[in-house]
């Protein structure tokens, strides 16, 4: 296992997450911190307070289908969310969480993590573990420019990285 | 010998400089054109433009179009058209259409799209330009603001849904009703699949009839949709301005063996009108499931449904008749020079001595923002898109899908009647 690799505890889900599910509109109105509490609590009520830095969440097929709100992959960050596995994920959903920083990847392999397993990701190398059943998945590696902007933050805190440094070497 | 690869796969590698990319990887693409209106460009780009003291990369690869909030009816579209004015004229954008007409159909009125180029649209149907053998994607605003300061942005290569359509449309059947049936056979959730539309019927159709197809690869759900280009495509973009080569024919296409996630295959001289009830396209059916349907508005407009050509459709059936007492039949010419063209041709006499209240080219009542709104239990049989709850007025009227030739039909019926019937009767009374 690489260095750049991280280890979490796996949630498992089904199909069809939808943003109502992940930021319910009824609590749209408080804010990020007090929306990600009620993040899958419709499916999960334990979710947002079990869920720790690192972990990982898996899902089928449709994940984030929805609204376009941004709310729905910021909730999963703020609890710590390492990344998100799914085997299909909604467009909007899927460039949303990417430019905030939270990786997304299709993972189609059903039935091959269970709740509570213990998950290693390694990003750069492209690679999945499931250490309780001791076996490895590809996933699609991510391209180092997509990776720096994950780490940075996202999108627009890439940007102002990007840009900063520009000034600066001018 | 070098793998065959679809035509989508074929754009993404020569955007991402790379000889060849797979389904599933995510790339970094160069982006030859940027486009956004009124709505989602300028009003959201500015500010944080301005946080990252930066201007467009690229001025001359920035399209702009005033649509969603024209003409303004409030003080509130009028600041944000002013908005969109002052950040062309400060920010050097060079091709800037101000109240020219739907930003999907400016792009080839213009000359703007050539086969194989990547485009970055601030808009879901953006997808329309694939009708030019373009990659053309739909991004939110904090993509497009990416974009448009950096001129690049990534994103997963797609799996490609070919549809095959043999045959030759029928009397008063057109692309729409293709798409219609289309958002019901293969459903609205094909996520990140692009979606390449080919056969006799799609050879046969002219430009205008394929941005449709395009168009509503929107309403699929796809990333994009895609027309491998032909003579007429060559022809077409030529006689608006635009740069194409024989050349383009011949790279921009799917390789023969292309790894295509799925063929669907659909005789178009089989295909009846279709109709989409309330409130999803996916609704649809073939019309006479649907026949009697009383109506309150018809409504000729949007980027899939006010061009030159559904004008001439829509004309074919009103001509010499006259609206239903009761009903009132909106026409929104997709842009000027549509407007332009139906005058010279003959058609907008047609369509006013009909009974036609024409309104400005724009996105109007597509949009839920201009005029045509509905009231709380209306109906509206409508050449748009979508009919989404409460799109088009209140989240209670019932907003019906059609083509030209429907919405004509049920103008003159005062309900949803198949244009084959109506024409059928008239040849019969002459
Ligand atoms: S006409 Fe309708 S579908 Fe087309 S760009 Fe405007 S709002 Fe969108």
């Amino acid at each position: 296992m690489s260095a750049a690799a991280k280890t979490g505890r796996a949630f498992v889900y089904g199909d069809g997450i939808d943003t109502d599910v992940l930021a319910p509109g009824h609590a749209m109105k408080l804010g990020p911190d007090g929306l990600a509490r009620h993040c899958l609590e419709a499916i999960d009520p334990g979710f947002a307070s079990t869920v720790r830095a690192g972990d990982f969440v898996f899902a089928g097929a449709d994940f984030g289908i929805g609204s376009s709100r941004e709310q729905a992959a910021i909730s999963l960050k703020k609890l710590g969310v390492a990344a998100v596995f799914a085997k299909s994920f909604a467009r909007i959903f899927y460039r949303n969480a990417i430019n905030i920083g939270l990786p997304a990847l299709i993972f189609p392999h059903e039935g091959a993590v269970s709740a509570g397993d213990a998950i290693s990701l390694d990003l750069a190398a492209g690679r999945v573990s499931n250490i309780t059943t001791g076996r490895d998945y590809p996933v699609s590696p991510m391209p180092e420019h997509l990776r720096t902007m994950i780490e940075a933050g996202g999108l627009m805190e890439s940007l102002k990285t990007r840009f900063g440094a520009r000034e600066l070497i001018q | 010998m070098t793998q065959p690869a679809t035509l989508a796969q074929k754009i993404l590698a020569r955007a991402a400089g790379k000889s060849r990319v797979e389904p599933g990887e995510i790339v970094t693409v160069s982006v030859d054109l940027a486009m956004a209106h009124d709505s989602s460009g300028p009003r959201r780009w500015r500010a944080r433009l301005e946080a990252l003291g930066v201007g467009l990369w690229d001025p001359s690869r920035v399209v702009i179009v005033s649509d969603h909030y024209v003409p303004a009816v409030d003080a509130e579209s009028a600041a944000i058209l002013k908005t969109t004015r002052d950040f062309a004229r400060d920010f050097g954008v060079e091709h800037f259409y101000d109240m020219r007409g739907i930003c999907h159909v400016i792009l080839p009125e213009h000359g703007h799209l050539r086969p194989g180029l990547f485009l970055a649209g601030g808009d879901s149907h953006t997808t329309n330009a694939g009708a030019f053998g373009c990659y053309a994607a739909g991004f939110g605003a904090t993509d497009m603001t990416a974009i448009v300061a950096t001129g690049e942005t990534w994103t997963m290569v797609p799996e490609t849904i070919r549809v095959e359509v043999s045959g030759a449309l029928g009397e008063a059947v057109s692309a729409k009703d293709i798409m219609l049936l289309l958002c019901r056979e293969l459903g609205m959730g094909n996520h990140f699949k692009a979606i390449e539309y080919g056969g006799e019927a799609v050879r046969a159709m002219d430009m205008e009839a394929r941005t449709v197809l395009a168009n509503m690869a929107a309403e699929l759900g796809g990333e994009t949709g895609l027309v491998e280009p032909d003579a007429t495509t060559l022809a077409h973009i030529r006689a608006h301005g635009g740069k194409a080569e024989e050349a383009d024919i011949t790279r921009w296409r799917s390789d023969e063996g292309a790894p295509y996630e799925r063929v669907f295959t659909l005789d178009a001289s089989t295909l009846a009108p279709q109709v989409a009830a309330p409130h999803s396209p996916s609704n649809s059916a073939d019309i006479t499931a649907h026949e009697g349907v009383r109506i309150d508005q018809a409504y000729i407009g949007a980027c899939v449904g006010a061009k030159l050509s559904d004008l001439h459709m829509a004309a074919s059936v009103l001509k010499g008749q006259k609206v239903a007492k009761g009903v009132r039949l909106l026409v929104a010419p997709a842009s000027a020079k549509v407007t332009e063209a139906a005058a010279k041709d003959g058609t907008l006499p047609i369509l006013s001595e009909a009974g036609a209240i024409m309104l400005p080219s724009g996105c109007g009542a597509c949009a839920g923002l201009g005029a045509g709104l509905l009231a709380e239990g209306e109906v509206c049989l409508s050449s748009t898109n979508r009919n989404f709850k409460g799109r088009m007025g209140h989240k209670d009227a019932e907003v019906w899908l059609g083509s030209p030739f429907t919405v004509a039909a049920g103008a003159i019926a005062g309900k949803i009647i198949d244009p084959r019937t109506l024409l059928a009767e008239r040849r019969r009374a002459a």
